[in-house]
């Protein structure tokens, strides 16, 4: 393969992007700007602060009393109104948009409130009561794949929803015949693309014919309008959805708006008025979708020089709460690709889907890519240090051979082109690896922590839509009838007056739609780029679309713009036609140029593009016999080479695959465990590159994404199933300073089988990327594992040896310390009381007590002799809520010591907590109350505050410990924080 | 992410300001950048009745240099301190802590009375304010007070203004001759909160070491010069002494190790910067 000759025409070139000056000048038409009807009522979503809880109750009497309020939908409305989301496997669950029964993360819709505007919305969801019942959560997937674990669907019985084995070639053999077995164990962590702007959906209904129109940033795949039609229980030209022109970012994410849009749209039918919801940060972070976690073992037969004779996959993949269609299609992108980049005959695969209570996951920028390169790339490092080999040569002895493409792998992908052997070649050569390895060498010697990693993977573009249907067994995929292929559509009109306007059922988020599709097309017509206009939104009711349509698997380049390019060269033969009876030469004789068609032997035999384009409507008459009309030609496009999933289970999942080869230097700081990448290479061959620019754009993208998977971000759980990253103070996603700019290299093996002869490139460096960064870094350390994200402590504290103990005894404040990631909050205190211990005894169980110690108490009502219940306010600083709370007395042992249980909940989220109280009467007249308490909190205030919850928390249980000692007429046993503590509520009185 | 519904008083002067927040008691708020507490009323997490904005009163946008320490009045947003000429010369440290507050469009709006009012952990300009022994000037209808840095700071968000009364200035004690001043951060991103945070003042004497982002408030310890073999054993007392926290993105030991290490480099920086 060689390079493309440099391109004559607009194709090839970074011509100036048309949606640059509108975007850059705050033009945009993002879906928060676009107009709304008169009238339209806008949504507030309640969601669920537990993991896991039954509902047992939801009262929404006082949020419909809220003037402004029009209505409030809950699971029986949705239930009632919809029918469940469709769900890609068999199996005896039901998803819903709502929670139905039981809420299963937190973040789940509750309630949907509707009203005047959004500030009332929310002022009415804080006025529903719920009652929760709380089940233990499982949020770890090998947890939850054990038997005894919480399951989170009954009727399922456990929470593997799905099992597959696969074998391809004889991989027992080839295990029992190889003189070295290599495994690696990962776990990936939950992350996202985090888009700017966030899910927005504006649903209508109209009741006279029972249909539902819906804009909504969604980004495809199309096949989930057909999910929504059915749940929605409207045939599909019944549910009209229609896209924003531009996107604030999607990377997959917006896909996940869907269950909204059904949420939505039962909004607008039960409110008889359309109804918008734009979705807050918070929701975005807790309870969009993100890309599944998953726990993989991966091991290979290796031969004494590196070279792989099988491999042994084992995948866990955590999907969360529900699945939701297509999950678990991220565990099934790659299917085809479990070899990646390298020559492997023998597979052996176990694929489970688990449940857990945590947010159901969605596409995602790499979709399957990252967690299964991270296993496959960290693999070939392992093999290449057990075997004391160089890893580069590990990776060459495996690559598929140069010469070999179109390559079936063993798993049932067809490798359209490459050279792999000679991109790397020059990947070493350009990207200057001797340098980076002499920088490795000297900083070693002066005893820093310098690591080189490598990765080369294969990059699947243009998804199979049949790949999913391996989830199924190859008799229930006969059951279920052949699916596959990837239908792309264009449409190319030309007006009365000549000028061309392009169609595409795909949705923009950043692949510069407007700008190669009018360099294909103009190329074609041979018109300047600007006589090309290109319409980008969607509109389910009138475009031309499919199931495959849509902005996702890297399919732009070379699916979307190859069917523009098929439209406009089967509408340009017919103007040729056209033009031929004009010009009087042979139709073959004229070619389209610079505006005109001319004879392509005297081009002064010419006529204007309009004039010719013109004739099929003023004209028609005038038109040869064998051309019907000029003005409007639609394509669809499927490759042939997309066949469904065989009875072998040979799945070619994916018609492109790119090829990368990345290679990097790091440093790791030893005292603070920070990663500094010192060089980053990326080596792409994504076929015939449209647009240099925004090639060059889509990788650097990438990479960033890839940084911040590998540096920075990670959606954090509790145990408990509590969400702890609920802001972006503590999901970290890397900016400019956080991303070098990489060094991209090309190396250029056109398709042959997309009709540019492109592939997709978006993807690759989130799946390439963050295993070549762990390698570096293990690599630099010496570490035989690595898991993501790198955060500097965990790297300090693994580097660190014994720390250095405390001479004096570690200073107890109220609380101990909190262990990482639990919300659990314990202390202990004491005071002393000028009383004796029965007068004191006597006071606790005084609910007059209660009353007067319990911060921000409006009111104490005694149940029992044992059981209050009280409205408090609750907080620190200028964080206050209000709450209901709980108190009861339990083990009594008058006058010794007494369990005080109690919880709280409201708007903000939920405290649950005990202590035990002493009482020990040092004098007469004067008794020492201990105490020792433990509290989990949990909701929103556990997702926004994780950095300062629990010093908070803290202070909150302090506070009333110590005022129930203060009221008991106690002086406190130590300053300090007491004397504080004593400010504090001085504040309050 | 709607705030609840609350009461907004854009006050023109300073008796008009305090009126309200008498009146509102517990349930008032002073704004004024409102970076760190629009997000919290967006969040409902701070759900004020009354919101007193006092950045159209003029008296407090005012940058005084008095009788050894600059008074910033309540209304000086950060970057305004920050672009201040003097400061480099008369404040090195807070000139050195600044660009760690935030990002250059918070600062743009932020003031440097509320971060101290909002006193974050790991905020940068309490740390600084301790380090220095600064003072902050309350104002309420019933009068003026001032009170130490030490005493300002009570908590996690928790401060001694009490309900009525608001900031109307701090006072950072200018350079002394002789002394110098190291600021150094650890943060997971440029611009996050600080994991640990070391300001160090030498003096002629001696060197004080504050932290923050590792107890509920900044803290601060006089500490051995450099060279004494008991700066390791106080870093170390400190260090176990300040109960670290934990988050999602620092154990306590490696807050411990920064104090430590970080300290460590700060305070040599500090006595190398005397003149």
């Amino acid at each position: 393969m060689t390079a493309n000759p440099p391109a004559s025409g607009w194709t090839g070139r970074s011509v100036a992007r048309v949606e640059d000056a509108a975007l850059l000048t705050g033009r945009g038409r993002y879906m928060d700007d676009l107009p709304i009807a008169a009238g339209t009522l806008h949504a507030a979503i309640l969601r669920s602060p537990h993991a896991h809880a039954i509902i047992r109750r939801i009262d929404t009497a006082k949020a419909l009393a809220l003037p402004g309020v029009t209505c409030v939908l809950t699971a029986e409305d949705v239930c009632r109104l919809s029918r469940a989301m469709t769900v890609g496997v068999k199996a005896d669950v039901e998803a819903w948009p709502i929670a139905v029964e039981r809420v299963r993360y937190v973040g789940e819709p509750v309630a949907v409130i509707v009203a005047i505007d959004r500030y009332v919305a929310e002022d009415a969801a804080d006025l529903i009561e719920v009652d929760y019942e709380t089940l233990p959560a499982v949020v770890d997937p090998r947890a939850a794949a054990e038997a005894g674990a919480p399951v989170l669907h009954p009727s399922l019985g456990g929470n593997v929803i799905n099992e597959r084995l696969f074998r391809y070639g004889d991989p027992e053999a080839a295990f029992a015949a190889a003189p070295r077995r290599v495994a690696v164990t990962i776990d990936y962590p939950r992350n996202s693309g985090t888009p700017i702007e966030t899910y927005g959906v504006v649903a209508a209904y109209d009741p006279s014919d029972d249909s539902y129109d819906v804009t909504a940033n969604f980004q495809g795949p199309f096949s989930i309008h057909a999910v929504v039609a059915r749940a929605l229980n409207v045939p599909g030209n019944r549910m009209r959805l229609r896209t924003p022109l531009d996107s604030g970012g999607s990377f997959g994410i917006k896909q996940g708006v869907f269950p909204y849009m059904i949420l939505l749209a039962l909004a607008a039918r039960v409110a008889n008025r359309p109804v918008k919801w734009i979705e807050d940060r918070l929701e975005h972070l807790a309870a969009s979708v993100s890309a599944t976690n998953r726990v993989t073992t991966l091991a290979a037969a290796v031969e004494a020089d590196g070279r792989i004779t099988a491999l042994d996959w084992d995948q866990l993949e955590d999907c969360g709460a529900h699945l939701r269609a297509p999950e678990p299609a991220t565990l099934y992108r790659m299917h085809g690709n479990m070899t990646g980049a390298y020559a492997i005959r023998n597979v052996a695969i176990r694929n489970r889907v688990v449940l857990t209570n945590k947010t159901p996951t969605g596409l995602n920028r790499g979709f399957g890519g990252p967690q299964m390169y991270f296993a496959l790339e960290r693999l070939m490092q392992r093999i290449a240090i057990e075997l004391g080999l160089d890893p580069l040569d590990v990776i060459r002895r495996n690559l598929v051979p140069a010469g070999s493409f179109p390559y079936r792998t063993a798993t049932g992908a067809l490798l359209d082109s490459g050279d792999y052997q000679a991109a790397m070649a020059r990947a070493v050569l350009d990207g200057g690896l001797a340098d980076l390895l002499e920088r490795q060498r000297k900083a070693r010697a002066e005893g820093r922590l310098y690591g080189i990693g490598y990765t080369a993977a294969v990059e699947p573009s243009v998804s199979n839509m049949g790949y999913i249907t391996a989830v199924l067994s190859p008799a229930a995929r006969r059951k279920a009838g052949p699916k596959n292929g990837a239908q792309a559509t264009a449409t190319i009109g030309i007006d009365p007056l000549g000028a061309v306007t392009v169609k595409v059922a795909s949705v923009p988020q950043g692949q510069g739609h407007r700008t190669v599709l009018a360099q294909v097309v103009a190329d074609v017509l041979g018109l300047k780029l600007d006589a090309v206009r290109v319409i980008a939104d969607v509109d389910t009711g009138r475009d031309a679309w499919s199931i495959a349509s849509g902005n996702y698997s890297s399919r732009f380049a070379p699916a979307v713009a190859g069917a523009a390019k098929l439209a406009a060269d089967r509408i340009a033969e017919k103007l040729k036609r056209v033009a031929a009876g004009q010009l009087n030469v042979p139709a073959e004789e004229v070619e389209l140029a610079d505006g005109r068609a001319r004879a392509r032997a005297n081009p002064d035999n010419a006529v204007s593009f309009a004039r010719v384009a013109a004739a099929a409507h003023w004209a028609p008459g005038t038109l040869p016999d064998d051309v019907d009309q000029t003005i409007r030609e639609t394509v669809f496009w499927t490759p042939e080479q997309l066949i469904a999933p065989d009875d072998e289970d040979a799945v070619n999942s994916s018609l492109c695959h790119g090829f990368i080869f990345d290679y990097c230097g790091v440093e790791v700081d030893r005292v603070t465990g920070a990663v500094r990448i010192d060089r980053y290479v990326t080596m792409h061959d994504c076929g015939r590159i449209l647009h240099p620019g925004m090639v060059e754009g889509q990788v650097t993208g990438g990479f960033a994404h890839a940084v911040g998977a590998a540096l920075l971000e990670e959606y954090a759980y509790g145990p408990d199933g509590s969400f702890l990253s609920g802001t972006l103070a503590d999901y970290l996603i890397p900016t400019v300073m956080e991303v070098p700019e990489p060094v991209i290299l090309h190396y250029e093996s056109p398709s042959p089988f997309t009709p540019l002869g492109a592939k997709g490139v978006g993807e690759g460096n989130c799946m390439s990327t963050p295993v070549c960064l762990a390698n570096a870094v293990a690599d630099a350390c010496g570490f035989d594992e690595v898991t993501l994200p790198l955060v500097p402590a965990r790297i300090a504290d693994r580097l660190a040896g014994e720390e250095r103990p405390s001479r004096e005894a570690p200073a107890k404040a109220a609380g101990a310390e909190a262990r990482p990631g639990e919300r659990k909050l314990t202390g202990e205190g004491s005071a002393v009381v000028a009383a004796s211990r029965q007068a004191v005894w006597d006071m606790l169980l005084d609910p007059k007590t209660l009353e007067a110690v319990i911060p921000g108490a409006h009111g104490v009502r005694k149940i029992s002799p044992t059981h209050f219940l009280a409205d408090v306010t609750l907080g620190v600083g200028p964080v206050k809520g209000r709450y209901r709370a709980e108190i009861e007395l339990s083990d009594l042992q008058e006058p010794e010591a007494v369990t005080l249980s109690g919880g709280t909940d409201g708007a903000l989220g939920f405290g649950r907590g005990s202590g035990r109280i002493t009482l020990t009467e040092e004098a007469p007249g004067q008794t020492t109350v201990r105490y020792v308490y433990e509290a989990a909190i949990g909701g929103k205030v556990a997702s926004v505050g994780g950095r300062l919850l629990d010093g908070a928390a803290r202070v909150v249980i302090g506070q009333f410990f110590k005022s129930l000692a203060a009221h008991a007429g106690g002086k406190p046993a130590s300053a300090g924080l007491l004397a504080r503590l004593r400010t504090l509520l001085a504040r309050r009185q | 992410m709607k705030p609840a519904p609350f009461d907004f008083l854009r006050a023109e002067t300073l008796p008009e300001a305090l009126d309200s927040l008498a009146e509102a008691g517990d349930e008032g708020r002073v704004i004024a950048g409102g970076q760190s507490f629009v997000p919290m009323l967006a969040m409902r997490l701070a759900r004020p009745a009354v919101l007193v904005d006092i950045m159209g009163i003029a008296e407090l946008r005012g940058l005084d240099r008095g009788r050894g320490a600059l008074r910033v009045g309540a209304g000086v947003r950060q970057a305004e301190l920050a672009s201040w000429p003097d400061l480099a010369e008369t404040l090195p440290l807070v000139a050195a802590a600044l660009p760690y507050v935030g990002h250059v469009q918070t600062r743009s709006r932020g003031t440097v009375c509320g971060s101290l009012a909002h006193a974050d952990p790991s905020a940068e300009l309490p740390l600084c304010l301790i380090a220095l022994g600064g003072e902050v000037h309350l104002r309420s209808r019933k009068g003026r007070r001032s009170i130490s840095a030490q005493d300002f700071f009570l908590g996690m968000m928790a401060t001694a203004v009490a309900p009525g009364e608001m900031i109307e200035a701090v006072s950072f004690p200018l350079k002394k001759k002789g002394e110098g001043y190291a600021f150094r951060e650890i943060a997971r991103r440029h611009g996050d909160y600080a994991v640990v945070a070391c300001a160090a003042v030498a003096t002629t004497t001696g060197v004080r070491l504050a932290v923050g982002g590792v107890a509920d408030t900044p803290q601060m310890r006089p500490m051995p010069l450099p060279g004494s073999v008991d700066l390791d054993d106080a870093l170390n007392d400190f260090a176990w002494a300040l109960n670290s926290r934990e988050d999602l993105h620092a154990t306590a030991r490696y807050r411990r190790e920064l104090v430590r290490q970080l300290g460590r480099a700060t305070i040599e920086e500090a006595v190398r910067c005397r003149d």
